[in-house]
């Protein structure tokens, strides 16, 4: 058996800093969405909860517990990242696997609101996106998947094809936004 | 022009692709004019009109908006899945 090489999504591209902003790819970990049965969300939430600790996010949210977090990731869609789904989940929804069908990258410091303002037609300020939201939007002509990590830092994802061009449009952005000053 | 989307909040037009007036679908047996006029007629009022919008670059809904196409204002917004508009599939 060949030993094959995994590339990440966003390999070959550089790690930014641009002004105060940084641009960097997220940890490759396991992903997968979970779709549940119609009528089975309160079921699959109890059973994430037993498996891994966090339940089934609301609309717009996020649940984190340790390594693993699961994002609001569509009407009736969840994605677990960071862990492998227990098996028992499979009872409550349909598991699909992810792992690298995404590139996902961070977008950190101050002024990464604004340099999401000029890709996304949502406000994504923090009066309005707290912690640990999640949503679906465009990025740029791209289905993107926006969380916030933290107060000044958002995870940004989008269909692993588009991680170059998702990288060059938030590399002009931040250059945008650090020559405003 | 802004849409309500009931899981994503108001979102700008560009998020969402359009499929036109929200019919119902006849039952597979219907008489073939039932057929023609459900794939072929169409109103076009000056005024209030149920259409099919899909959340494209949002949730992935399928939504029944009634839109003033004077003004294009927004009247109502609900989950297709919420209507009775594929009852007779
Ligand atoms: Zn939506």
């Amino acid at each position: 058996m060949v030993d094959l090489l995994a590339k990440t999504a966003c390999d070959g591209l550089a790690s930014l800093n641009i002004g105060t902003v940084s641009l960097r790819e997220g940890r490759a970990v396991p992903m997968t969405t979970l779709a549940p049965f119609r009528g089975q969300q309160v079921a699959l939430d109890a059973a994430l909860q037993a498996a891994h600790g966090l339940g089934f996010p609301p609309i717009g949210g996020s649940c984190q517990r340790e390594e693993a977090r699961a994002l609001w990731f569509g009407r009736d869609l969840g994605l677990l990242m960071g862990v492998e789904p227990e098996a028992t989940l499979a009872q409550y929804a349909a598991l699909t696997d992810q792992s690298q069908g995404w590139a996902v990258m961070q977008l950190a410091g101050l002024g990464a609101e604004e340099v999401l303002a000029r890709l996304c037609p949502v406000d994504l300020r923090l009066s309005a996106f707290g912690v640990g939201a999640a949503l679906r939007t465009e990025a740029k002509h791209m289905q993107a998947s926006i969380c916030r990590l933290e107060e000044d830092c958002f995870q940004i994802m989008v269909f692993r094809s588009m991680a170059r061009t998702m990288y060059h449009d938030l590399k002009t952005a931040m250059e945008a936004r650090a020559a405003r000053g | 022009m802004r849409i309500h989307c009931p899981l994503c909040g108001a979102r700008d037009r560009r998020e969402f692709s359009y499929k036109g007036a929200a019919l119902v679908r006849p039952l597979a047996a219907a008489e073939p004019e039932a057929w023609h006029a459900y794939v072929n007629l169409r109103e076009n009022p000056a005024g209030p009109l149920a259409e099919l919008w899909y959340h494209e670059m949002g949730c992935g809904s399928w939504l029944q908006v009634t839109r003033d196409t004077v003004n294009h204002s927004v009247l109502e917004v609900v989950l297709a899945r919420d209507t009775a508009l594929g009852a007779g599939a």
